[in-house]
């Protein structure tokens, strides 16, 4: 099977090693996984802030780049989320390329049928599941199966779990006072966990989390759950 | 344009008291409607079951509503059709002064709300007396409802207390913020107004092609008053909330209790058709009204929004209302369903509200009809007018985007700023941004770009092999 890693443009700029334990993680299950160098971005952003026309040019550079894989597989709920549910309305000849495109968990546990993947970090951890990995993706305890696997990890349930953290894209800064508000909760939720770690599968939410949490002087530190599984 | 929620939202979240009623609030529905939501075994196929009767009434809109027209008049009601607001206004006032009224005692109703045929009503001298619980504090109060079920979800019990003191004419001495002793003194105030109403206005959660009925859902009874003790009867109806037959009702009476206030019934339910001679209203009366749905219903993305049996559920689950309330929406519909329903009911008007939401998605789990608010959300997104500068920054990024070469020399750039700027600040972080990064940085520090990329590491180390 070829797998493809589309680390997506947040990843590759700002947090490559994302990306990095997502390849290490594949690897040391025995597969390998290509980066094809022509992709960009999947035009989330531009598709949910009233441009999907400039996003189709992107969308099509996606399936450019992709469409010859088995499987792309990406660390990100959000970005998957636009792949699967906005691609075919965009441009429907991309239908099959996006069906095929996956989050990191739902690759390891539908695809490769794979929950213990080796790890071991001795770390309290919560998990903060996304958006839209859980209502968009509906990836249910994906993530946390697999973090559950992990030796030595102290897993710790994050109160209100399931209640956004506020990011929403550009609505972080179009509407910053209430984004900010719903962040407070959050990062207050977060403490009472008193985790080394708070986790989740989208480092656009964890960027405002974790930006939350450092302004606050919170020892929490974000981290992506594919660092842990590489761990 | 954003702006106009923005300011609003920014003034509620200044109140403490606001956000923790909203919070209390909120959270004890959202928990209640779980809890009934899940005694149900077959309740996706309840939704489901709404969603395709609602898409059915839609595709067949015209034909049900002249059937609804045809057995309504047979029983003995009188048809009126309002293109919009003024008319409907100008309807219901005739109609009043034609039964020699000058009051009227309402039945809680959005539609009548949407209209502000209060307003009006008052312009033609006739005074409207609101007789649900929470619309009255409101109205007592001269204040605007904040939620489509529970107006004065902002107040708690002290303030209310505080409102009926100073506002109603004859308060029981010593009244306390009990709940019972502040139900029992609405309801003595309430009481004079029922026996003497000669008008009643209502709007209906349901009109029933196949018999002519109309259906009030309601937890107090001062609707089953309203419904029966006045001479006239006014209905105003959005065309939108006709059922093909009696029967949909099975699934609908199951929906909306257990959606709006987390019960497994609601306490009263009216069904009338026409007139009954001897016994009710003998002058009954239907305003249905269009007030902007036909247009919605020419938007095959937008259209879905008439499915709404404002249950306000999509209200409780918002992460954004429970932080700002319904005031900040600046329309009668808040919420995810408001930032769907008022822009386009409304077109030009409420251009901020499709911006006022996370896209978390809770609303459309929470819905009862299974509107895809954040489908639609996004699609109003597409033809709200955007700011300039924002509009010349997405294309150009666009731009970069589409291209992998261009793509490849923003990412050496940003990555350069990046070391640039954490050399100069020798943090990892950014705590203060300017010009749009402010908006970012006021609350949260923002991360740099990694000194190096994941395609750097990727050629340097041949995809981690070396």
């Amino acid at each position: 099977m070829r797998i493809a890693l589309f680390v997506t443009c947040v990843n590759d700029a700002f947090y490559p090693a994302t990306g990095i334990a997502v390849t290490r993680v594949l690897r040391r299950l025995g597969h390998d996984v290509d980066f094809p160098a022509g992709q960009t971005c999947c035009g989330q952003m531009h598709a949910n802030t009233g441009y999907a026309a400039q996003a189709v040019p992107i969308a099509e550079q996606f399936a450019r780049t992709f469409g010859d894989y088995d499987a792309i597989v990406a660390p990100s709920g959000s970005c998957v989320a636009m792949i699967r549910e906005q691609y075919p309305r965009l441009i429907p000849s991309a239908a099959p390329v996006a069906a095929r495109t996956y989050e990191l968990s739902e690759l390891l546990l539908d695809v490769l049928g794979v929950e213990d993947v080796g790890a071991r970090f001795a770390h309290r951890v919560t998990y903060h599941p996304t958006c839209h990995g859980l209502r968009a993706l509906r990836l249910g305890d994906r993530p946390l199966r697999l973090l559950r696997a992990v030796r030595d990890i102290d897993l710790v349930e994050l109160p209100g779990a399931e209640e956004c953290c506020g990011f929403g894209g550009t609505f972080a800064v179009k509407n910053p006072e209430v984004s900010a508000a719903i962040l407070a909760d959050k990062c207050i939720a977060v403490a009472t966990t008193g985790a080394d770690v708070v986790a989740a599968a989208d480092n656009s939410c964890l960027a405002h989390i974790g930006g939350g949490l450092s302004r606050r002087r919170s020892g929490t530190r974000p981290l992506h759950y594919a660092e842990i599984l590489a761990s | 344009m954003t702006g106009d929620f923005r300011p609003a939202a920014a003034v509620a979240l200044g109140n403490p008291q606001l956000r923790t009623n909203l919070r209390h609030a909120t959270h004890t529905i959202r928990d209640k409607r779980l809890h009934a939501v899940g005694e149900l075994p077959d309740w996706e196929r309840l939704r489901e079951a709404g969603r395709a009767i609602k898409a059915d009434v839609r595709r067949r809109l015209p034909e049900l509503l002249e059937q609804f027209e045809q057995r309504a008049t047979a029983a003995g009601a009188t048809v009126h059709w309002a293109r919009d607001a003024a008319e409907a206004g100008r309807i219901v006032a005739e109609l009043t002064r034609a039964a020699g009224a000058t009051e009227v005692v309402k039945v809680k109703s959005m539609a009548t709300q949407e209209i502000e045929l209060n307003e009006h009503l008052a312009e033609q001298g006739i005074t409207a007396y609101e007789t649900d619980l929470a619309e009255l504090i409101v109205q007592l109060a001269d204040d605007r409802p904040s939620h489509i079920l529970v107006p004065a979800i902002h107040y708690n019990r002290a303030q209310i207390r505080e409102i009926f003191a100073r506002e109603l004419d004859d308060p029981p001495a010593g009244l306390t913020d009990d709940p019972a002793a502040l139900a029992e003194a609405a309801r003595l105030h309430l009481r004079a107004r029922f026996l003497s109403a000669k008008v009643a206005v209502s709007g209906a959660n349901f009109a029933i092609a196949d018999t002519g009925s109309l259906v009030v859902v309601e937890s107090e009874g001062n609707g089953r008053m309203c419904l029966t003790l006045p001479d006239t009867l006014i209905s105003v109806v959005g065309v939108e909330k006709i059922l093909p037959a009696a029967t949909d009702l099975e699934v609908f009476l199951q929906l909306l209790p257990r959606s709006s206030t987390g019960e497994r019934m609601n306490p009263y339910t009216s069904i009338w058709t026409g007139v009954t001679p001897g016994d009710g209203p003998q002058h009954v009366h239907i305003v249905l009204l269009d007030n902007g749905r036909s247009d919605v219903l020419a938007d095959p993305v937008g259209r879905q929004a008439l499915a709404c049996i404002r249950c306000s559920a999509c209200l409780n689950v918002c992460p954004v209302y429970e932080r700002t309330g319904g005031h900040a929406y600046g329309s009668v519909y808040p919420g995810p369903i408001g930032a769907i329903l008022a822009p386009q009911l409304a077109p030009g008007r409420h251009e901020s509200l499709p911006y006022a939401s996370t896209l978390c998605g809770a609303c459309y789990d929470a819905c009862p009809v299974k509107i895809d608010i954040p489908q639609v959300l996004v699609h109003l997104r597409q033809r709200s007018p955007h700011p300039a500068g924002e509009r010349t920054a997405m294309t150009v990024l666009a731009r970069l985007m589409s291209n992998p070469r261009r793509w490849r020399r923003s990412l050496r750039a940003a990555r350069a700023g990046g070391r640039v700027v954490a050399a100069v600040t020798r943090r990892p972080a950014l705590r203060r941004l300017p010009g749009p990064g402010k908006a970012w940085t006021d609350s949260r520090d923002a991360p740099l770009p990694a000194p190096e990329t994941f395609r750097q590491w990727w050629s340097r180390t041949d995809g981690g092999r070396r």
